[in-house]
């Protein structure tokens, strides 16, 4: 049996949004039966073009109705361009994990998503175009490029459970192979995988970057530095000895500290210096 | 919530009287059965008298019986050894609906230079008789075929079978893990070679199983040990399951004219009534050569792990040949080899039921699945074109 998380039984047993739009603003239709599992989405923008209502049609294993369910929480009120953002491991998480064989379910909420942006706008979609690797569930090289790209896949394997290819008469095992290389090649996985980190956890991150990475440097040149206060992305420092009264200081801030602090603990990070 | 127990396919619920018959040999009775004093000497005795249920209710002799430790292990040896007396020939046939116990193993060997042929089934499930004969060469060392589909439940015509491949001259193997006590068996006039069973589908405990071995047959055992099992199966005796597996045996003899007529008739109803009760629903195999205790039934539009998992609220173990139980991603290769349509194939479910579910429990799935089904096909996007189609 499978190993769900309670937010994903909840969303399963207790589906949010299902449903069709009449004239909905985008619809997006992804998946088929051959497939095991397909899903529409709709949606419908109000005034300011945010988006207003969201429905969902599924046909699936429990974790592509309850993936399906997330996503339609997680769109309301937003933007389509703050929609477009949403990547399935953002749907993932929202229902606090899913299998690794089971990703494939975010995956194909994320398309439903893009499809459906693609059938507002009025562009096609590029998944679509490319070309086929892999005939038993039709997915193609821009596809299966992308997943390994975006959730740093490694093997074969890893790519069936995101995306199915592969996971049929396995003639396109070669096919995957290549395209997982050719990616690594171009992009190397980082070291860590960037998942989003819970607060107490970037607090600990951030200290010990500064503690190892960043002070050492800095003490070389007679300054110092230390870590006042983090709020959300905000990270309050003070520098101190000669960073302090160096009229580059905010050089050093920008350029070394945030740069450090952005690489190894999170992109989204903003170092502020506060004076004594 | 009351439990509805209705995959009996994948095991079976030990028998009370099996359970109070082996008791005594997992406390009272630990002498090993080789030893020399009375003390083992009885349990030796008991070994003696379980494999002489089991071939009475093959119609075998106690000699040809040979305990293991599960169905797997049965059919592996069986096919195992009929490659080993045969060494010159390369050539082994089977079919595409065998349990993965059969048709992994022959995947196996067929990267092992041995050549597989794979008998294929049609629509109903049922096997492809001229296939099946035209494939067998001089040079098929074993032919192996199920007694009867887990997932179907279709029953293939072994007597016929057994005797066109010993004219043949070639070893023949039976799975019959589905088929003992639900359907009569006498090996005394089906002349196959090698037959396996498993104990838990048959109220025993999971992890014993029997190979049947007909006398005159060559072998070589598998597991290569101790001179236990006349030396065709090395490794002490797992007693008090093997004493299971013989009261079991007596029991199924007791109880195979009510497989066939009150557990048959409930199984009936149940199908009957859903086919009744929900729109495109159809059952999966041949109706009229099946296990009086299983039916599968495809319902369009909807996906069996969602199914599954409803039913489990409330209670009812059933499964599912859909993708999405399993891990795999496509539907069983039992249901694609019927070549069922994927509109029902990813939405099938298996019941298969004992002599102990009751009128009760059928209405209970009577009364709660049409609900589940109904709520799932509204959330699908295919049921408005299922149901126009
Ligand atoms: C037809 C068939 N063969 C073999 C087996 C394997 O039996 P066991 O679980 O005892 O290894 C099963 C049970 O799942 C079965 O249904």
């Amino acid at each position: 049996m499978w190993e769900y998380t309670d937010k994903v039984k909840d969303h399963f047993l207790n589906p949010r949004n299902v449903g069709i739009i009449e004239n909905a603003d985008g619809v997006g239709e992804v998946g088929s039966l051959a497939c095991g599992d397909a899903l529409t989405l709709y949606f419908k923008l109000d005034d300011d073009g945010r988006i207003d209502d969201v429905k969902f049609q599924t046909f699936g294993c429990a974790s592509a109705i309850a993936s399906s369910s997330a996503l339609t929480e997680m769109l309301k009120g937003l933007t389509l361009d703050e929609a477009r953002k949403i990547s399935n491991d953002d749907i993932a998480e929202f229902l606090g994990g899913l299998p690794k064989e089971k990703m494939h379910c975010s995956v194909m909420g994320r398309e439903a998503l893009e499809a459906a942006i693609a059938n507002f706008e009025g562009t096609p979609v590029e998944e679509t175009e490319g070309e086929v690797v892999c005939e038993c569930f039709g997915v193609t090289d821009i596809q299966i490029e992308r997943v390994v790209r975006e959730n740093h896949l490694t093997t074969i394997a890893d790519v069936t459970d995101y995306v199915k290819a592969g996971g049929g008469c396995e003639k396109c095992h070669d096919q995957i192979q290549e395209i997982i290389d050719s990616v690594m090649e171009k992009e190397p996985v980082p070291k860590k995988k960037q998942t989003r980190l819970t607060n107490i956890q970037k607090i600990k991150l951030i200290e010990e970057t500064l503690e190892r990475e960043i002070r050492p440097a800095l003490e070389k040149d007679g300054g110092n530095i230390e870590l006042v206060d983090v709020d959300g992305n905000a990270v309050y420092v003070q520098l101190r000895g000669t960073c302090a009264s160096c009229r580059l200081s905010e050089v050093t801030l920008s350029e070394y500290v945030q740069a450090k602090l952005r690489e190894l603990v999170a992109p989204e990070l903003v170092v502020e210096e506060v004076h004594p | 919530m009351k439990m509805v127990y209705v995959d009996n396919n994948a095991t079976t619920q030990v028998a009370s009287e099996v359970f109070e018959e082996m008791s005594p040999y997992l406390t009272r009775y630990y002498g090993n059965p080789s030893s020399m004093y009375t003390f083992a000497g009885q349990v030796g005795d008991k070994l003696r008298e379980a494999a002489a249920k089991v071939a009475d209710l093959l119609g075998a002799a106690p000699e040809e019986i040979v305990f293991t430790s599960c169905g797997t292990e049965s059919d592996n040896t069986a096919i195992h050894a009929a490659l080993r007396s045969n060494p010159d020939k390369r050539h082994i046939v089977t079919t595409r609906v065998e349990h993965p116990a059969v048709k992994s193993l022959c995947e196996d060997l067929s990267k092992r230079g041995y050549r597989v042929s794979f008998v294929p089934v049609d629509h109903k499930g049922r096997l492809d008789l001229d296939y099946l004969y035209d494939h067998l060469t001089d040079d098929t060392a074993v032919v192996s075929i199920m007694w009867a589909n887990n997932e179907s439940g279709v029953i293939f015509p072994i007597p016929e079978i057994a005797k066109k491949i010993r004219d043949r001259g070639i070893v023949f193997h039976t799975d019959a893990v589905q088929a003992v006590g639900k359907v009569p068996i006498d090996l005394s006039s089906v002349p196959v070679d090698m037959l396996a069973l498993s104990g838990h589908k048959l109220h025993a405990p999971k992890g014993v199983g029997v190979l049947y071995i007909r006398k005159g047959t060559k072998f070589s055992p598998f597991l290569i040990g101790g001179h236990q099992e006349r030396g065709r199966r090395g490794g002490t005796e797992n007693v008090a399951s093997i004493v299971a597996l013989g009261k079991a045996c007596e029991l199924a003899g007791q109880h195979i004219e009510e497989e066939n007529t009150r557990v048959a008739r409930l199984r009936d109803r149940l199908e009957s009534e859903l086919l009744a009760r929900i729109d495109k629903a159809s059952v999966n195999g041949d109706v009229k050569n099946r296990l009086p205790n299983t039916t599968s039934i495809g319902f369009d539009a909807v996906e069996g792990e969602a199914v599954l998992l409803l039913m489990d609220q409330i209670g009812i173990c059933a499964s599912s040949g859909s993708a999405c139980t399993s891990g795999s991603l496509e539907p069983s290769h039992v249901l694609r080899a019927m070549g069922v349509p994927f509109t029902s194939a990813h939405g099938s479910i298996r019941f298969s039921l004992s002599r102990y579910n009751t009128e009760e429990q059928i209405d209970h799935i009577i009364e709660h699945l049409p609900p589940i089904i109904d709520r799932l096909r509204k959330m699908s996007p295919f049921w408005k074109q299922s149901q126009a189609g």
